[in-house]
């Protein structure tokens, strides 16, 4: 139901795949870029409309857009699976995410030497498909499967067009990934059978729950199942050894929609499923939650970011280390909370894949990612090294912004749930900061290392081109628009966070305090 | 004669109730005839004839010209032809068809005679048709000979190669004592149902419906409870579940490709649904039924999962992984117990498995060079380069036996999770995540060999395989329509749900 002749989270699914089915058939390359454009704008331009004319549209059970498509279970076997498509506030900012930094993402990869461009873009265009159906997904089923349709050619792409570990990296995400996915699968069909409810769509589910909340050993036994398989996907301490790795040896685009959107599934399935669903297991669980995320996620991995020499290997773990600010937001279980994990999920992703694309223009210029094999790029490269401070900054979360909203959010909340842990938080800020600046300072200040010079003189390093700049520009516009005006994706966040929050609060802690009491 | 009337005639002749069957023995002894009837030239088209009359029936099959009988008896209740009966009609007639098609493929790179190979398929399958519909062990128990019997000769078909001598050898001592581990369950049962001194005995006690009867009075009999015993292990080497599937990878191997996926699929499936109506009619002792069975699924699961882990030659890996897709299948049967659901999730997951093996199967045979017992994971290297259509049905049928979504494979296996759960098999689902982690693994490296090594050792020599088949019309149409069907049953479940639901 939506105000245009068309439904625009159908199209920014079909799009990319039927423009993907098109270059799988044989399409000549040419004709291929071009429908690649096209393939990679529609969700782009789907998602513009959705964030800002959100709140004109008809809105119902708070998701707008809603619209049902039967695939022939829903009668069989009473199982109640249908492609459910909708958007709510908490859906919304993500599904802008996946349009922009897919755009972003697209377009860096139609200017880049890729062997096997058509593939490369076909598989791309695929991915793009799932992170558009995950974030419009109503039905838990095809929430899950589009994450997988998206997955795979993560997959592919690390193992074809990786660096030199691509092979061991490959396997080793597939099996992790693999793991959480079914764990976390495995969770939500027992919400399904649980709460008994007749369909896998989250609004019945939610309906359900909200009349009949679930036994407490029942929830806690769910959210385990839930926070350890998302929390695979999303590299929760000590699950995390897939990522670093994967992204290291991942070619930049697939890295850019990993890190930047797709890792965001499991952080967006606790907030949107697991938390309203489940208070008291969360409340349960929220302790080793925070401790996890806290000393592992925050601060080892911290540790472990500065201790890295490769620029990739930095950037890797340094998107490890930000989950567990959201894993932190997670725990306090707070509508302040949720809230600033969404913000700090947005902001995050545009800032993540705006690094792995600078790393690889970077990578252009030193054929190489050893930091120490960097330095003084600025003087023949001041563009890149203006927009590779800017990411950075944007990555350590100052004011201006969008980072700076969501881990200031995060704080606030983290405030009132634990002090101990928001002093941990901050200073992992502090550590964020010292690599993130050293990183910066290694690659582009100072005077050229030898190994550089030789480099340099073989292939004289040029500025970023428009090509490399437009998908650059596009994701620290974005960056810097959330940053001056939050409010554009907030106000429907909160209002869907303290409806969706408030439904089962007679049952679990108030939403919005502090999260659990005692102990 | 319109249907209708051909319906109420047929109402009184039981013969015209296994129709199919019937005319699928008929074919198979027209194409001995034909044979000698023909002259040399012509032998070559036989092939087709045969496919033709397969998918001819097939075709009335789906257009029910059957279904007048549905959940009638005949032949005085030796038979039962029940909905489910129907259905796998058109399952074991669909992987006859495939396995038809692989066969062309195979025999094309061996010198021996073709005709008698298509006769024991047909016959073979004309009597696991028979065997899902009967209700009496007699029945049973001769069908189940009539298949087995059949798959020996198949199995070692390739007769001058020793691998398949020994494949052939170990299937038969190894089917020759199931069976009679079959037959002493079916004695003991028959002699206890029939002790006058106990309550509600019978002297039919071959018939399931009487034997249920029985059971149902006496729920806690030792030597009943042995029978049963001995007759789910007769059943469980067929479906090869564990401690009876180490015949698997030698017999996987050894056998011609098309006899393999015969194995894999269609025995597979027969020795399923016997196993469903087994619980049905022993389900007075599910005091029994659901440890064993739980405990057979469970280390069925971990047993093919792990053993596939380490193997190189893709036979023996289908083998093994298949002995893990029956581990799940188990668990479905488990569930059946309480879930009537899960008899339906079966037959998606058995469809589903079905489109996908044989679309392996199909790629297999293609890949293969005359030593058909020699297809190591190696020769696939550089597949996705030279044949990008066969890399990508081998990738779309890997990708489904794995369960990944939006593939067939994962819907099915989706289906047995709920069910399991609603049954309350926690134990066993973690079992089985366990199981889908470590088939990724495996199935992944298979896939990797296709698409991401280069065919050259790491010294730039191509590694020695041997030269792939040209991809015929027909193969290539038959290979398209499978990864097509499987990625239709992943997306749009409604064409097979719809279809299940109104048997």
């Amino acid at each position: 139901m939506s105000n245009l002749p068309f439904d625009p989270l159908l199209l920014a699914i079909a799009i990319p795949l039927a423009v993907a089915v098109a270059i799988a058939c044989g399409l000549p390359k040419r004709w291929s870029i071009r429908l690649a454009y096209v393939g990679f704008a529609a969700p782009a331009l789907m998602a513009l409309h959705a964030w800002f004319y959100f709140a004109g549209q008809t809105q119902v059970h708070g998701y707008a857009y809603l619209t049902n498509y039967s695939t022939g279970l829903d009668g069989i076997h009473g199982l109640g699976i249908s492609l459910k498509l909708g958007l709510n506030g908490i859906s919304l900012p993500l599904f802008v995410l996946a349009g922009l930094v897919g755009l972003a993402a697209g377009l860096y990869a139609i200017q880049s030497t890729a062997e096997r461009l058509k593939i490369y873009l076909m598989l791309l265009l695929v991915m793009q498909a799932g992170l558009m159906g995950v974030f419009a997904s109503v039905d838990v089923v095809f929430f899950y499967l589009f994450h997988e349709l998206a997955l795979i050619p993560t997959f592919i792409m690390i193992g074809i067009w990786g660096g030199r570990d691509r092979s061991y990296a490959a396997m080793k995400v597939t099996i992790y990934l693999t793991a959480g996915a079914m764990l976390s699968l495995i969770g939500l069909i027992a919400l399904y059978v649980k709460s008994g409810a007749p369909s896998f769509d989250l609004i019945t589910l939610r309906q359900i729950i909200a009349a009949r909340p679930l036994g407490e050993t029942v929830q806690n036994n769910i959210f385990a199942l839930l926070m350890f398989g998302f929390g695979i996907l999303v590299s929760l301490w000590p699950l995390h050894t897939w990522a670093p790795l994967g992204y290291g040896q991942a070619p930049s685009s697939a890295a850019m929609l990993h890190a930047g959107v797709l890792k965001k599934f499991g952080l967006y399935g606790l907030i949107q499923i697991a938390l309203p669903l489940l208070p008291h297991g969360a409340a349960h669980w929220s302790h080793t939650l925070a401790a996890l995320a806290a000393v592992g996620n925050v601060l080892i991995v911290g540790f472990i970011t500065l201790a890295q020499r490769d620029l990739k290997q930095v950037i890797g773990y340094s998107s490890v280390m930000h989950m567990g600010y959201a894993f932190l937001g997670i725990a306090c279980y707070s509508v302040l909370g949720a809230g600033g994990v969404v913000l700090l999920m947005v902001a995050h992703g545009l800032s993540v894949a705006l690094l792995f694309l600078l790393a690889t223009s970077i990578f252009h210029r030193t054929h190489t990612f050893e930091l120490t094999e960097m330095g003084g790029l600025a003087q023949k490269t001041p563009v890149l090294a203006a927009f590779f401070v800017a990411a950075t900054f944007a990555s350590i979360g100052l004011p201006g912004f969008a980072n700076f909203w969501g881990e200031l959010t995060i704080f606030v909340a983290l405030w009132q749930y634990s002090h101990c842990l928001t002093v941990i938080a901050i200073s992992g800020v502090v550590i964020s900061a010292v690599y993130g600046l050293r990183a910066a300072a290694k690659v582009f200040f100072g005077p050229p290392t030898e190994a550089f010079a030789r480099v340099a003189a073989q292939h004289p390093p040029s500025d970023l081109n428009w090509r490399e700049k437009v998908p650059a520009l596009i994701l620290l516009a974005a960056l810097l628009f959330i940053g001056f005006w939050p409010k554009s994706l907030s106000t429907s966040l909160d209002a869907t966070l303290h409806a969706v929050y408030a439904a089962p609060t007679s049952a679990g802690p108030t939403a919005g305090g502090p999260a659990v009491s005692g102990k | 004669m319109d249907i209708a009337s051909l319906q109420t005639l047929a109402a009184n002749n039981d013969w015209l109730a296994i129709m199919p069957e019937l005319l699928l023995g008929c074919l198979a002894l027209a194409l001995l005839v034909l044979e000698i009837i023909l002259p040399a030239k012509l032998h070559s088209r036989l092939p087709a004839v045969a496919l033709l009359g397969v998918l001819a029936l097939l075709v009335f099959q789906l257009l029910g010209f059957t279904a007048g009988f549905a959940e009638q008896e005949s032949f005085n209740g030796l038979l039962v032809h029940s909905r489910e009966g129907q259905v796998m009609r058109v399952f074991f007639l669909l992987a006859a068809l495939l396995v038809g098609v692989i066969s062309t493929i195979s025999l094309a790179k061996q010198k021996l005679p073709h005709t008698e190979f298509y006769h024991i398929l047909l016959v073979v399958t004309a009597a696991m048709m028979l065997l899902v519909q009967s209700n009496h062990f007699v029945m049973l128990f001769v069908a189940l000979e009539t298949v087995t019997i059949g798959l020996y000769i198949l199995v070692s078909y390739f007769r001058s190669r020793p691998l398949t001598l020994e494949a052939g050898l170990k299937y038969l001592i190894m089917g020759a004592l199931s069976s009679s581990i079959l037959l002493f369950g079916i004695v003991l049962l028959y002699g206890v149902a029939g002790n006058p001194e106990l309550p509600g005995h019978t002297a039919s006690a071959m018939n399931l419906d009487s034997l249920h009867a029985f059971l149902a009075a006496n729920r806690h009999n030792f030597l009943a409870s042995i029978g049963i015993v001995l007759v789910l292990s007769g059943v469980a080497f067929k479906i090869a579940a564990f401690p009876f599937q180490i015949w698997v990878p030698d017999v996987y191997q050894g056998a011609p490709t098309p006899v393999t996926a015969f194995l894999a699929v269609a025995s597979k499936g027969a020795g399923f649904l016997v196993l469903l109506v087994l619980a049905r009619t022993f389900s007075p002792y599910a005091w029994l039924l659901a440890p064993v069975l739980t405990l057979m699924a469970g280390a069925t699961l971990l047993f093919g999962s792990l053993g596939a882990l380490t193997q190189h030659n893709v036979k023996r890996l289908m083998g093994l992984s298949g002995v893990s897709h029956a581990g799940f299948l188990l668990m479905g049967v488990v569930a059946a117990g309480t879930q009537s659901m899960a008899i339906g999730a079966i037959y998606f997951y058995l469809f589903a498995y079905l489109l996908a093996s044989f679309a392996v199967f199909g790629v297999m045979a293609l890949v293969a060079g005359p030593d058909d017992a020699d297809q190591e994971i190696s020769h696939y290297a550089g597949l996705a380069k030279d044949s990008p259509f066969l890399a990508l049905v081998l990738a779309i049928g890997l990708g489904s036996l794995a369960g990944i979504p939006p593939l067939a494979g994962f819907m099915g296996k989706l289906f047995i999770f709920i069910a399991a759960f609603k049954a309350g098999l926690y134990g066993l689902l973690a079992v089985a995540i366990v199981g889908v982690v470590i088939s990724s693994y495996y199935y992944f490296s298979w896939i990797r060999a296709a698409f991401f090594s280069s065919g050259t050792s790491s010294d730039g020599e191509a590694t020695a395989r041997p030269a792939r088949t040209p991809v015929s019309f027909t193969a290539g149409l038959v290979l398209s329509l499978l990864a097509f069907g499987t990625v239709l049953l992943g997306l749009y479940q409604g064409v097979l749900g719809q279809w299940l639901n109104t048997r």
